[in-house]
Protein backbone atom coordinates (compact mmCIF):
# COMPACT_ATOMS: atom_id res chain seq x y z
CA UNK A 1 0.00 0.00 0.00
CA UNK A 2 1.30 3.69 0.20
CA UNK A 3 2.64 5.67 3.20
CA UNK A 4 2.18 9.41 3.47
CA UNK A 5 5.50 11.46 4.11
CA UNK A 6 4.09 14.15 5.19
CA UNK A 7 0.60 14.54 8.15
CA UNK A 8 -2.21 14.98 6.60
CA UNK A 9 -4.49 18.61 7.70
CA UNK A 10 -7.36 18.55 6.27
CA UNK A 11 -10.73 16.39 6.42
CA UNK A 12 -12.70 14.92 3.50
CA UNK A 13 -15.78 12.57 3.35
CA UNK A 14 -15.95 9.61 1.43
CA UNK A 15 -19.22 7.43 1.42
CA UNK A 16 -20.13 9.04 4.74
CA UNK A 17 -17.01 8.28 6.60
CA UNK A 18 -14.21 10.87 7.03
CA UNK A 19 -11.45 10.64 5.80
CA UNK A 20 -7.82 12.54 6.16
CA UNK A 21 -6.12 14.39 3.44
CA UNK A 22 -3.54 16.80 2.80
CA UNK A 23 -3.96 20.15 0.83
CA UNK A 24 -3.02 20.46 -2.77
CA UNK A 25 -3.15 16.74 -2.95
CA UNK A 26 -5.68 15.03 -5.26
CA UNK A 27 -8.93 13.08 -4.83
CA UNK A 28 -7.54 10.15 -5.80
CA UNK A 29 -4.11 10.14 -3.71
CA UNK A 30 -6.03 10.90 -0.37
CA UNK A 31 -8.39 7.84 -0.75
CA UNK A 32 -5.18 5.69 -1.95
CA UNK A 33 -3.65 7.23 1.06
CA UNK A 34 -6.27 6.00 3.45
CA UNK A 35 -5.96 2.60 2.26
CA UNK A 36 -9.06 2.62 -0.11
CA UNK A 37 -8.17 1.00 -3.39
CA UNK A 38 -11.74 0.33 -5.15
CA UNK A 39 -13.26 3.65 -5.85
CA UNK A 40 -16.19 2.63 -8.48
CA UNK A 41 -18.16 -0.61 -9.53
CA UNK A 42 -17.68 -0.64 -13.80
CA UNK A 43 -21.05 -0.42 -15.88
CA UNK A 44 -20.23 -3.62 -17.90
CA UNK A 45 -19.76 -5.97 -15.16
CA UNK A 46 -20.31 -4.55 -12.04
CA UNK A 47 -16.56 -5.74 -11.25
CA UNK A 48 -14.60 -3.47 -8.21
CA UNK A 49 -12.15 -0.94 -10.31
CA UNK A 50 -9.57 1.53 -8.70
CA UNK A 51 -7.64 4.20 -10.67
CA UNK A 52 -4.76 3.13 -12.77
CA UNK A 53 -2.65 6.77 -14.25
CA UNK A 54 -3.42 8.80 -12.09
CA UNK A 55 -2.87 11.31 -14.87
CA UNK A 56 -6.35 11.83 -16.33
CA UNK A 57 -5.92 9.39 -19.26
CA UNK A 58 -7.38 6.18 -18.36
CA UNK A 59 -10.88 7.01 -16.59
CA UNK A 60 -10.79 4.39 -14.14
CA UNK A 61 -11.05 6.44 -11.07
CA UNK A 62 -14.44 7.78 -11.66
CA UNK A 63 -16.27 8.79 -8.65
CA UNK A 64 -19.52 10.92 -7.63
CA UNK A 65 -17.53 14.39 -6.32
CA UNK A 66 -20.53 16.81 -4.21
CA UNK A 67 -23.41 14.60 -6.31
CA UNK A 68 -21.95 15.12 -9.51
CA UNK A 69 -21.12 12.01 -11.28
CA UNK A 70 -18.27 10.82 -13.87
CA UNK A 71 -15.89 12.73 -11.73
CA UNK A 72 -12.60 11.92 -12.40
CA UNK A 73 -10.43 11.53 -8.76
CA UNK A 74 -7.41 11.85 -10.23
CA UNK A 75 -8.49 15.94 -11.60
CA UNK A 76 -9.80 16.66 -8.50
CA UNK A 77 -8.09 18.27 -5.96
CA UNK A 78 -9.17 18.23 -2.50
CA UNK A 79 -10.65 20.84 -0.24
CA UNK A 80 -11.77 20.47 3.36
CA UNK A 81 -15.02 19.32 3.30
CA UNK A 82 -14.93 17.58 0.45
CA UNK A 83 -17.97 15.38 -0.38
CA UNK A 84 -16.97 12.52 -2.44
CA UNK A 85 -18.90 8.56 -3.01
CA UNK A 86 -17.96 5.33 -5.14
CA UNK A 87 -19.53 5.94 -8.24
CA UNK A 88 -21.81 2.56 -8.73
CA UNK A 89 -22.32 1.53 -12.49
CA UNK A 90 -23.59 3.48 -15.37
CA UNK A 91 -24.15 7.50 -14.54
CA UNK A 92 -27.54 8.20 -13.77
CA UNK A 93 -29.83 9.96 -15.77
CA UNK A 94 -31.73 12.90 -14.63
CA UNK A 95 -35.67 12.53 -14.38
CA UNK A 96 -37.08 14.97 -16.74
CA UNK A 97 -40.43 16.42 -15.12
CA UNK A 98 -43.31 16.23 -17.02
CA UNK A 99 -44.19 19.51 -18.55
CA UNK B 1 -9.86 35.35 -39.40
CA UNK B 2 -8.32 37.41 -36.94
CA UNK B 3 -7.04 36.13 -33.63
CA UNK B 4 -6.60 36.41 -30.46
CA UNK B 5 -3.46 35.25 -29.67
CA UNK B 6 0.14 35.21 -31.68
CA UNK B 7 1.23 30.98 -30.45
CA UNK B 8 -1.47 28.77 -28.30
CA UNK B 9 1.00 25.93 -26.42
CA UNK B 10 -1.27 22.69 -25.00
CA UNK B 11 0.46 21.45 -22.49
CA UNK B 12 2.93 22.82 -19.41
CA UNK B 13 5.69 20.20 -19.51
CA UNK B 14 9.53 20.99 -20.59
CA UNK B 15 8.36 21.20 -24.12
CA UNK B 16 5.56 23.39 -23.72
CA UNK B 17 7.54 25.90 -20.77
CA UNK B 18 10.86 26.27 -23.12
CA UNK B 19 8.48 27.12 -26.29
CA UNK B 20 6.46 29.63 -24.26
CA UNK B 21 9.18 31.22 -22.80
CA UNK B 22 11.14 31.34 -26.25
CA UNK B 23 8.25 32.49 -28.33
CA UNK B 24 7.65 35.30 -25.64
CA UNK B 25 10.89 36.82 -25.82
CA UNK B 26 10.62 36.90 -29.55
CA UNK B 27 7.79 39.37 -28.99
CA UNK B 28 5.15 36.91 -29.74
CA UNK B 29 1.98 36.60 -27.36
CA UNK B 30 1.53 33.39 -26.13
CA UNK B 31 -1.59 31.41 -24.59
CA UNK B 32 -0.39 28.25 -22.67
CA UNK B 33 -2.93 25.79 -21.66
CA UNK B 34 -2.60 23.05 -19.14
CA UNK B 35 -5.12 20.29 -17.32
CA UNK B 36 -3.06 20.35 -14.45
CA UNK B 37 -3.13 22.55 -11.49
CA UNK B 38 0.57 23.91 -12.45
CA UNK B 39 3.84 23.66 -14.59
CA UNK B 40 5.81 20.76 -15.07
CA UNK B 41 4.43 18.04 -17.49
CA UNK B 42 4.42 14.55 -15.85
CA UNK B 43 8.01 14.24 -15.92
CA UNK B 44 8.14 18.05 -13.69
CA UNK B 45 5.13 17.03 -11.71
CA UNK B 46 4.35 19.31 -8.64
CA UNK B 47 7.87 20.90 -9.75
CA UNK B 48 6.83 24.16 -7.74
CA UNK B 49 5.65 22.02 -4.57
CA UNK B 50 9.14 20.15 -3.71
CA UNK B 51 12.22 20.61 -2.94
CA UNK B 52 14.74 19.65 -6.27
CA UNK B 53 16.29 16.21 -5.63
CA UNK B 54 18.09 15.57 -8.67
CA UNK B 55 19.14 17.10 -12.19
CA UNK B 56 15.63 16.69 -13.61
CA UNK B 57 14.11 18.34 -10.54
CA UNK B 58 16.63 20.76 -11.13
CA UNK B 59 15.83 21.50 -14.87
CA UNK B 60 12.38 21.19 -14.37
CA UNK B 61 12.82 24.09 -11.62
CA UNK B 62 14.52 26.45 -13.70
CA UNK B 63 11.77 25.88 -16.62
CA UNK B 64 9.08 26.60 -14.48
CA UNK B 65 10.59 29.56 -12.94
CA UNK B 66 11.29 31.19 -15.93
CA UNK B 67 7.63 30.50 -17.27
CA UNK B 68 6.76 32.80 -14.07
CA UNK B 69 8.84 35.62 -14.77
CA UNK B 70 7.78 35.25 -18.10
CA UNK B 71 4.22 37.28 -19.72
CA UNK B 72 2.62 34.15 -21.29
CA UNK B 73 -0.70 34.02 -19.81
CA UNK B 74 -1.03 30.50 -18.30
CA UNK B 75 -4.62 28.79 -17.92
CA UNK B 76 -3.61 25.86 -15.36
CA UNK B 77 -6.92 23.03 -15.37
CA UNK B 78 -8.18 24.09 -18.51
CA UNK B 79 -8.57 20.90 -20.71
CA UNK B 80 -8.47 21.16 -24.19
CA UNK B 81 -11.25 19.34 -26.72
CA UNK B 82 -11.13 20.60 -29.82
CA UNK B 83 -8.37 21.99 -32.47
CA UNK B 84 -10.54 23.55 -35.66
CA UNK B 85 -9.11 24.30 -39.26
CA UNK B 86 -8.05 28.02 -39.03
CA UNK B 87 -6.79 27.90 -35.55
CA UNK B 88 -9.79 27.92 -33.64
CA UNK B 89 -9.17 25.93 -30.07
CA UNK B 90 -11.75 25.09 -27.45
CA UNK B 91 -10.96 23.63 -23.94
CA UNK B 92 -13.01 23.67 -20.91
CA UNK B 93 -12.04 25.42 -17.76
CA UNK B 94 -13.68 25.60 -14.09
CA UNK B 95 -16.71 23.98 -15.47
CA UNK B 96 -16.99 25.97 -18.53
CA UNK B 97 -16.03 26.26 -22.25
CA UNK B 98 -14.05 29.03 -23.96
CA UNK B 99 -12.43 29.41 -27.11
CA UNK B 100 -9.84 31.55 -29.13
CA UNK B 101 -8.21 31.99 -32.73
CA UNK B 102 -4.69 31.52 -32.38
CA UNK B 103 -1.71 32.19 -35.48
CA UNK B 104 -0.06 29.21 -34.58
CA UNK B 105 -1.06 26.09 -32.51
CA UNK B 106 1.84 23.92 -30.44
CA UNK B 107 0.61 20.64 -29.02
CA UNK B 108 2.91 19.56 -26.56
CA UNK B 109 0.86 16.70 -25.29
CA UNK B 110 3.48 14.23 -23.92
CA UNK B 111 3.46 11.09 -23.56
CA UNK B 112 1.88 7.97 -22.00
CA UNK B 113 2.51 4.85 -20.90
CA UNK B 114 2.12 1.85 -23.07
CA UNK B 115 -0.06 -0.51 -21.72
CA UNK B 116 1.02 -3.63 -19.33
CA UNK B 117 -2.15 -6.09 -19.56
CA UNK B 118 -1.99 -9.10 -17.62
CA UNK B 119 -4.47 -11.33 -16.54
CA UNK B 120 -6.16 -9.61 -13.34
CA UNK B 121 -4.71 -6.19 -13.84
CA UNK B 122 -7.83 -5.02 -13.76
CA UNK B 123 -8.35 -5.41 -9.97
CA UNK B 124 -8.41 -2.45 -7.56
CA UNK B 125 -4.61 -2.38 -6.96
CA UNK B 126 -3.19 -2.48 -9.56
CA UNK B 127 -1.70 0.72 -11.12
CA UNK B 128 1.17 2.20 -13.59
CA UNK B 129 4.51 2.68 -12.19
CA UNK B 130 4.01 6.02 -13.77
CA UNK B 131 0.62 6.99 -11.54
CA UNK B 132 2.57 5.69 -8.21
CA UNK B 133 5.04 7.94 -9.65
CA UNK B 134 2.92 10.98 -9.75
CA UNK B 135 1.71 10.12 -6.15
CA UNK B 136 5.43 9.99 -4.73
CA UNK B 137 6.26 13.45 -6.40
CA UNK B 138 2.33 15.19 -5.89
CA UNK B 139 1.65 13.61 -2.20
CA UNK B 140 4.46 12.08 -0.78
CA UNK B 141 2.71 8.71 -1.14
CA UNK B 142 5.46 6.16 -1.01
CA UNK B 143 5.40 2.27 -1.44
CA UNK B 144 4.81 0.40 1.83
CA UNK B 145 4.33 -3.24 2.30
CA UNK B 146 3.64 -5.92 -0.04
CA UNK B 147 4.52 -3.53 -3.26
CA UNK B 148 5.89 -5.44 -6.22
CA UNK B 149 6.64 -3.77 -9.28
CA UNK B 150 6.68 -5.42 -12.81
CA UNK B 151 7.70 -4.95 -16.80
CA UNK B 152 10.62 -3.24 -17.75
CA UNK B 153 11.81 0.23 -19.32
CA UNK B 154 13.83 2.94 -17.96
CA UNK B 155 10.72 4.46 -15.83
CA UNK B 156 10.56 1.40 -13.76
CA UNK B 157 14.08 1.75 -12.21
CA UNK B 158 14.05 5.06 -12.20
CA UNK B 159 10.66 5.05 -10.06
CA UNK B 160 12.20 2.52 -7.72
CA UNK B 161 15.57 4.17 -7.07
CA UNK B 162 12.87 7.39 -6.05
CA UNK B 163 10.75 5.14 -4.10
CA UNK B 164 13.71 4.13 -1.94
CA UNK B 165 15.30 7.26 -1.88
CA UNK B 166 12.03 8.42 -0.27
CA UNK B 167 12.48 5.78 2.58
CA UNK B 168 9.55 3.32 0.61
CA UNK B 169 9.82 0.02 1.10
CA UNK B 170 9.57 -2.53 -2.06
CA UNK B 171 8.51 -6.30 -1.67
CA UNK B 172 10.21 -6.80 -5.78
CA UNK B 173 10.97 -6.18 -9.18
CA UNK B 174 9.71 -8.80 -11.14
CA UNK B 175 11.99 -7.75 -14.57
CA UNK B 176 10.08 -8.86 -17.76
CA UNK B 177 13.27 -7.66 -20.18
CA UNK B 178 15.33 -9.86 -22.27
CA UNK B 179 18.92 -9.20 -21.55
CA UNK B 180 20.60 -6.76 -24.51
CA UNK B 181 18.93 -8.22 -27.34
CA UNK B 182 21.96 -7.92 -30.51
CA UNK B 183 19.66 -5.99 -32.22
CA UNK B 184 21.04 -3.17 -29.20
CA UNK B 185 24.53 -3.70 -29.99
CA UNK B 186 24.83 -1.61 -33.08
CA UNK B 187 23.47 1.34 -31.50
CA UNK B 188 25.60 1.15 -28.58
CA UNK B 189 28.57 3.56 -30.22
CA UNK B 190 26.39 6.38 -30.63
CA UNK B 191 24.75 6.37 -27.35
CA UNK B 192 28.06 6.79 -25.83
CA UNK B 193 28.17 9.85 -27.40
CA UNK B 194 26.01 10.82 -24.67
CA UNK B 195 26.91 8.06 -21.86
CA UNK B 196 25.20 10.51 -19.13
CA UNK B 197 21.52 8.34 -19.63
CA UNK B 198 23.41 4.87 -19.39
CA UNK B 199 25.45 5.68 -16.44
CA UNK B 200 22.24 6.90 -14.73
CA UNK B 201 20.27 3.78 -15.45
CA UNK B 202 23.15 1.51 -14.23
CA UNK B 203 22.97 3.83 -11.15
CA UNK B 204 19.65 3.27 -10.21
CA UNK B 205 19.57 -0.10 -10.87
CA UNK B 206 22.70 -0.80 -8.58
CA UNK B 207 21.17 1.71 -6.36
CA UNK B 208 17.67 0.02 -6.09
CA UNK B 209 19.75 -3.58 -5.47
CA UNK B 210 21.74 -2.05 -2.77
CA UNK B 211 18.71 -1.26 -0.82
CA UNK B 212 17.58 -5.06 -0.60
CA UNK B 213 14.91 -5.20 -3.08
CA UNK B 214 14.41 -8.58 -4.54
CA UNK B 215 14.93 -9.03 -8.62
CA UNK B 216 13.35 -11.69 -10.48
CA UNK B 217 13.18 -12.16 -14.06
CA UNK B 218 10.33 -14.01 -15.13
CA UNK B 219 8.34 -14.59 -18.25
CA UNK B 220 4.87 -14.22 -16.93
CA UNK B 221 2.85 -12.47 -14.01
CA UNK B 222 -0.73 -12.53 -13.23
CA UNK B 223 -2.78 -10.66 -10.58
CA UNK B 224 -5.59 -12.51 -8.48
CA UNK B 225 -7.96 -11.52 -5.72
CA UNK B 226 -11.47 -11.38 -4.85
CA UNK B 227 -12.33 -7.58 -5.29
CA UNK B 228 -9.18 -6.45 -4.83
CA UNK B 229 -5.24 -7.79 -5.61
CA UNK B 230 -4.12 -10.15 -2.81
CA UNK B 231 -1.29 -12.00 -4.84
CA UNK B 232 0.75 -12.13 -7.44
CA UNK B 233 1.96 -15.42 -9.54
CA UNK B 234 5.24 -15.51 -10.97
CA UNK B 235 5.79 -17.75 -13.44
CA UNK B 236 3.98 -20.16 -11.26
CA UNK B 237 4.77 -19.06 -7.80
CA UNK B 238 2.52 -16.79 -5.41
CA UNK B 239 3.36 -13.94 -4.20
CA UNK B 240 1.46 -11.67 -1.43
CA UNK B 241 0.64 -8.45 -2.68
CA UNK B 242 -1.31 -5.81 -1.91
CA UNK B 243 0.03 -3.40 -4.51
CA UNK B 244 1.38 -4.09 -8.91
CA UNK B 245 2.60 -1.24 -10.25
CA UNK B 246 3.50 -2.18 -14.01
CA UNK B 247 5.51 -0.09 -16.80
CA UNK B 248 6.32 -1.45 -20.01
CA UNK B 249 7.69 1.98 -21.75
CA UNK B 250 5.90 5.59 -22.89
CA UNK B 251 4.29 6.06 -26.45
CA UNK B 252 3.59 9.33 -27.89
CA UNK B 253 0.23 10.78 -26.86
CA UNK B 254 -1.69 11.89 -29.70
CA UNK B 255 -5.25 11.91 -29.15
CA UNK B 256 -5.44 15.18 -30.19
CA UNK B 257 -2.80 15.21 -33.02
CA UNK B 258 -5.13 11.78 -34.74
CA UNK B 259 -8.39 13.82 -34.43
CA UNK B 260 -6.65 16.94 -36.33
CA UNK B 261 -7.82 16.46 -40.29
CA UNK B 262 -5.29 16.38 -42.78
CA UNK B 263 -2.67 15.45 -39.86
CA UNK B 264 -0.82 12.69 -40.89
CA UNK B 265 0.76 10.57 -39.24
CA UNK B 266 3.34 7.02 -39.68
CA UNK B 267 4.39 4.17 -37.70
CA UNK B 268 7.67 3.95 -36.30
CA UNK B 269 9.07 0.69 -35.95
CA UNK B 270 11.60 1.00 -33.49
CA UNK B 271 9.51 2.46 -31.25
CA UNK B 272 6.49 0.36 -31.76
CA UNK B 273 4.08 3.30 -32.29
CA UNK B 274 2.46 6.03 -34.51
CA UNK B 275 3.38 9.60 -33.98
CA UNK B 276 2.29 12.63 -36.22
CA UNK B 277 4.54 13.24 -39.34
CA UNK B 278 6.49 16.43 -38.15
CA UNK B 279 9.39 18.67 -40.45
CA UNK B 280 12.56 19.73 -38.68
CA UNK B 281 10.92 22.46 -36.65
CA UNK B 282 8.13 20.75 -35.61
CA UNK B 283 5.46 21.29 -38.51
CA UNK B 284 2.71 18.81 -39.17
CA UNK B 285 0.95 18.63 -42.31
CA UNK B 286 -2.16 20.02 -40.73
CA UNK B 287 -1.69 23.78 -41.60
CA UNK B 288 -0.71 26.02 -38.60
CA UNK B 289 -0.54 23.23 -35.95
CA UNK B 290 2.74 22.32 -34.57
CA UNK B 291 4.63 19.32 -32.07
CA UNK B 292 6.99 19.19 -29.50
CA UNK B 293 8.26 16.91 -27.38
CA UNK B 294 7.33 13.36 -26.52
CA UNK B 295 4.26 13.98 -28.30
CA UNK B 296 5.88 13.97 -31.80
CA UNK B 297 7.87 10.68 -30.65
CA UNK B 298 10.07 9.66 -27.45
CA UNK B 299 13.09 11.70 -26.63
CA UNK B 300 12.89 12.52 -23.31
CA UNK B 301 12.49 15.82 -21.08
CA UNK B 302 15.69 17.15 -22.42
CA UNK B 303 15.02 16.38 -25.85
CA UNK B 304 11.42 18.34 -25.50
CA UNK B 305 12.54 21.01 -24.06
CA UNK B 306 14.82 21.54 -27.02
CA UNK B 307 11.86 20.92 -29.31
CA UNK B 308 9.66 23.34 -27.82
CA UNK B 309 12.56 26.59 -28.42
CA UNK B 310 12.96 24.96 -32.14
CA UNK B 311 9.30 25.40 -32.71
CA UNK B 312 8.55 28.57 -31.35
CA UNK B 313 11.84 29.69 -33.31
CA UNK B 314 10.11 28.35 -35.72
CA UNK B 315 6.43 30.09 -35.19
CA UNK B 316 8.23 33.56 -34.99
CA UNK B 317 9.34 32.68 -38.30
CA UNK B 318 6.17 32.05 -39.78
CA UNK B 319 4.08 34.57 -37.69
CA UNK B 320 6.90 37.49 -39.66
CA UNK B 321 8.50 38.01 -36.31
CA UNK B 322 11.95 37.06 -38.05
CA UNK B 323 13.41 35.78 -41.25
CA UNK B 324 14.56 32.81 -41.93
CA UNK B 325 18.11 33.54 -41.63
CA UNK B 326 17.34 34.75 -38.05
CA UNK B 327 15.86 31.83 -37.85
CA UNK B 328 18.02 29.12 -38.63
CA UNK B 329 21.09 31.70 -36.99
CA UNK B 330 19.27 31.01 -33.11
CA UNK B 331 18.72 27.49 -33.78
CA UNK B 332 22.26 26.06 -34.31
CA UNK B 333 22.83 25.71 -30.27
CA UNK B 334 19.48 23.90 -29.91
CA UNK B 335 19.93 21.71 -32.66
CA UNK B 336 23.43 20.48 -31.55
CA UNK B 337 22.18 19.89 -28.09
CA UNK B 338 18.62 18.18 -29.58
CA UNK B 339 20.98 15.87 -31.59
CA UNK B 340 22.87 15.11 -28.59
CA UNK B 341 20.15 14.30 -26.41
CA UNK B 342 18.69 11.61 -29.18
CA UNK B 343 22.07 9.98 -29.59
CA UNK B 344 21.31 7.38 -26.86
CA UNK B 345 17.77 7.16 -27.47
CA UNK B 346 18.39 4.20 -30.76
CA UNK B 347 19.66 2.21 -27.79
CA UNK B 348 17.49 2.38 -25.64
CA UNK B 349 14.33 1.72 -28.07
CA UNK B 350 16.54 -1.56 -28.72
CA UNK B 351 16.72 -2.41 -25.34
CA UNK B 352 13.12 -2.31 -24.21
CA UNK B 353 11.26 -3.64 -27.23
CA UNK B 354 7.54 -4.03 -25.81
CA UNK B 355 7.09 -7.19 -24.95
CA UNK B 356 5.36 -9.43 -27.33
CA UNK B 357 1.69 -9.32 -27.77
CA UNK B 358 1.61 -13.14 -28.43
CA UNK B 359 2.53 -13.07 -24.84
CA UNK B 360 -1.10 -11.96 -23.91
CA UNK B 361 -3.18 -14.93 -22.69
CA UNK B 362 -6.80 -14.66 -24.64
CA UNK B 363 -8.42 -14.54 -21.07
CA UNK B 364 -7.16 -11.04 -20.22
CA UNK B 365 -9.30 -7.66 -20.45
CA UNK B 366 -7.38 -5.29 -23.47
CA UNK B 367 -10.01 -2.75 -23.17
CA UNK B 368 -10.51 -2.09 -19.54
CA UNK B 369 -14.11 -0.07 -19.92
CA UNK B 370 -15.34 -1.96 -22.57
CA UNK B 371 -14.23 -5.24 -20.69
CA UNK B 372 -12.90 -6.73 -23.77
CA UNK B 373 -10.57 -9.23 -23.74
CA UNK B 374 -7.63 -9.96 -26.19
CA UNK B 375 -9.21 -13.86 -27.20
CA UNK B 376 -12.65 -11.32 -28.37
CA UNK B 377 -10.57 -8.96 -30.35
CA UNK B 378 -8.73 -12.05 -32.20
CA UNK B 379 -11.83 -13.72 -32.65
CA UNK B 380 -13.26 -10.55 -34.24
CA UNK B 381 -9.85 -10.68 -36.29
CA UNK B 382 -10.61 -14.27 -37.64
CA UNK B 383 -14.32 -13.19 -38.60
CA UNK B 384 -12.29 -10.55 -41.00
CA UNK B 385 -11.48 -7.29 -38.70
CA UNK B 386 -8.55 -5.89 -40.54
CA UNK B 387 -8.16 -2.98 -38.18
CA UNK B 388 -8.53 -0.89 -34.67
CA UNK B 389 -11.71 0.99 -36.09
CA UNK B 390 -13.47 -1.89 -36.96
CA UNK B 391 -12.86 -4.02 -33.94
CA UNK B 392 -14.83 -1.17 -32.29
CA UNK B 393 -18.18 -2.25 -34.24
CA UNK B 394 -16.99 -5.74 -33.66
CA UNK B 395 -16.50 -5.71 -29.72
CA UNK B 396 -16.72 -2.06 -28.32
CA UNK B 397 -13.27 -1.88 -27.53
CA UNK B 398 -11.89 1.81 -27.38
CA UNK B 399 -15.85 3.44 -27.18
CA UNK B 400 -15.64 3.91 -23.62
CA UNK B 401 -14.91 7.32 -21.68
CA UNK B 402 -11.17 7.07 -22.10
CA UNK B 403 -11.63 7.08 -25.73
CA UNK B 404 -9.21 4.30 -26.37
CA UNK B 405 -6.23 5.82 -24.46
CA UNK B 406 -5.17 3.19 -22.71
CA UNK B 407 -5.98 0.18 -25.25
CA UNK B 408 -5.34 1.75 -28.10
CA UNK B 409 -1.48 0.71 -28.71
CA UNK B 410 -2.60 -3.02 -27.52
CA UNK B 411 -5.31 -3.47 -29.72
CA UNK B 412 -3.99 -2.26 -32.28
CA UNK B 413 -0.47 -4.67 -31.89
CA UNK B 414 -2.70 -7.56 -31.05
CA UNK B 415 -5.08 -7.62 -34.80
CA UNK B 416 -1.79 -6.93 -36.32
CA UNK B 417 0.19 -10.08 -34.48
CA UNK B 418 -3.06 -12.18 -35.44
CA UNK B 419 -3.18 -11.20 -38.76
CA UNK B 420 0.55 -11.43 -39.08
CA UNK B 421 1.48 -8.32 -40.56
CA UNK B 422 3.45 -5.48 -40.37
CA UNK B 423 2.00 -2.93 -37.82
CA UNK B 424 2.51 -0.08 -40.21
CA UNK B 425 -0.90 -1.96 -42.39
CA UNK B 426 -3.03 -1.67 -39.51
CA UNK B 427 -5.45 1.43 -39.25
CA UNK B 428 -5.21 3.00 -35.56
CA UNK B 429 -7.85 4.11 -33.60
CA UNK B 430 -9.47 7.09 -35.32
CA UNK B 431 -9.85 10.11 -32.56
CA UNK B 432 -13.03 12.90 -32.65
CA UNK B 433 -13.19 16.21 -31.18
CA UNK B 434 -14.50 16.42 -28.51
CA UNK B 435 -11.67 14.33 -27.23
CA UNK B 436 -12.24 14.88 -23.72
CA UNK B 437 -15.60 14.16 -22.12
CA UNK B 438 -17.70 17.69 -22.09
CA UNK B 439 -20.75 18.09 -20.36
CA UNK B 440 -23.69 20.53 -21.84
CA UNK B 441 -23.61 22.44 -19.47
CA UNK B 442 -20.25 23.59 -19.95
CA UNK B 443 -20.94 23.83 -23.72
CA UNK B 444 -23.36 26.20 -23.02
CA UNK B 445 -20.99 28.44 -21.35
CA UNK B 446 -20.06 29.48 -25.33
CA UNK B 447 -23.14 31.08 -26.15
CA UNK B 448 -22.44 33.60 -22.83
Amino acid sequence: MFQRSDPPDITITWDGRELPARSGESLATALLAAGVLSFRETPVSGAARGPLCLMGACFDCLVEVEGQQNVQACMTPVHPGLRAAPQHGVRDLPEVEAA
Amino acid sequence: MSTDVDLLIVGAGPAGMAAAVTARSRGLTVLLLDENAGPGGQVHRGIEHRAAKDEQDADGAKLAAALRSSAVETRFRATLWAVEPGGKVFWSEEGAARSAVAGRILLCTGATERPLPIPGWTLPGVMTVGAAQIALKTAGLKPQGDVWIAGQGPLLWLYAKQAVEAGGRLAGIVDLSHGIPPAALRHLPRALMAPGYLLKGLAWQRRVKRAGVRVIHAEEIRAEGEGRLARIVVDGTEHAADLLLLHDGVVPNTQITRAIPGCAHDWDAVQACWKPRLDAWGNTTAEGVMVAGDGGGIGGARAAAHAGRLAALEAARALGRMTEDQRNAEAGTERLALNRQLAARPFLDALFPPRPVTAIPDETIICRCEEVTAGKVREAVTLGCLGSNQTKAFTRTGMGPCQGRVCGPVVHAVIAAARGVDPAQVDPFRTRFPTKPLTLGELAALAE
